[in-house]
């Protein structure tokens, strides 16, 4: 068992989220793309926790857990309010801060 | 690849074989995720990637986080991403504009030059090396540190999610 190999298919997960945060146009799949980078560094917490003695890998990435579940609990708020406001979650379309 | 095979710990082949299973898996559904023109199709391919990251924490000797991943993850996000598509009306068939064409390219590009630097950076830096296996794995010893060492942060978080439970409540009430 490899390090490399959970950094690398951490690095790939990463990479596939960046991907889908710059590229998706619904809010709710940016959201989503946003838990696979989040996930993608919590298995590098953990596996990096693996190399040391004690528990701080795993506590850090159960903080990261706690602040994921809070940040897609307002995300999806955010998206409801604006689909409420605008009768759409097109993000392309919220422009109005574009000089 | 012979570094990859060598039994470092007894369980080596068949955990390498569970994680290059799970790790296609992953991937795949992770391509599926950000590619496919089904918005609840992308919720159920994040369930399967959720759950091949609490394989790879399984593989780590992290049983208690990957208990977590598996009961906040699975058990509670994907139920509210499911209720936020329903929520918004997404269109639940096939639908051509859930992507921006123009921005492909360069999220490609972007996607690509990411993976390249933290791939190099990662293989030059850590090469072979095995994992280690130190970190404690034992419930006890992961609440010992919550509740001494990181006491003062786990307290923040709980103030965070009380903060996040109200600001989301303000924000989606209709009044």
């Amino acid at each position: 068992m490899l390090i490399n190999q959970f950094l690398l298919l951490a690095a790939v997960l990463f990479a596939i989220g960046v991907y889908g945060v710059l590229v998706r146009r619904n809010g709710v799949l940016v959201l989503m793309s946003i838990e696979l980078i989040l996930n993608a560094v919590n298995i590098n917490l953990v596996a990096f926790g693996a190399q040391h003695a004690g528990a701080s890998g795993q506590v850090f990435a159960l903080f990261v857990i706690a602040v994921a579940a809070a940040e897609v609990g307002v995300g999806l708020a955010i998206v409801l309010l604006i689909y409420r406001n605008r009768r759409s979650i097109d993000l392309d379309q919220l422009d109005e801060m574009k000089g | 690849m012979n570094a990859l095979l060598a039994a470092d710990v007894p369980f080596a082949v068949p955990a390498n074989i569970a994680f290059g299973i799970g790790a296609a898996f992953m991937v795949f559904s992770a391509i599926k995720v950000v590619t496919t023109k089904n918005v609840v199709h992308a919720a159920l391919y994040l369930v399967l990637v959720l759950a091949g990251v609490g394989l790879n924490y399984l593989l780590l000797q992290a049983e208690f986080v990957a208990i977590t991943q598996f009961l906040v993850y699975i058990g509670a996000i994907v139920v509210l991403f499911l209720f936020g598509i329903m929520l918004t009306r997404a269109p639940l068939g096939i639908s051509d504009d859930l992507d921006n064409h123009k921005a492909r390219p360069a999220g490609i590009l972007t996607a690509i030059i990411v993976l390249t630097v933290t791939a190099g950076s990662l293989i030059s830096s850590f090469g072979d090396d095995k994992v280690a296996f130190r970190a404690s794995n034992s419930v006890a010893e992961i609440s010992d540190s919550i509740f001494s060492t990181y006491l003062i942060p786990f307290e923040v978080v709980s103030v965070m999610l009380l903060a996040a439970l109200i600001g989301a409540i303000v924000l989606a009430r209709k009044d």
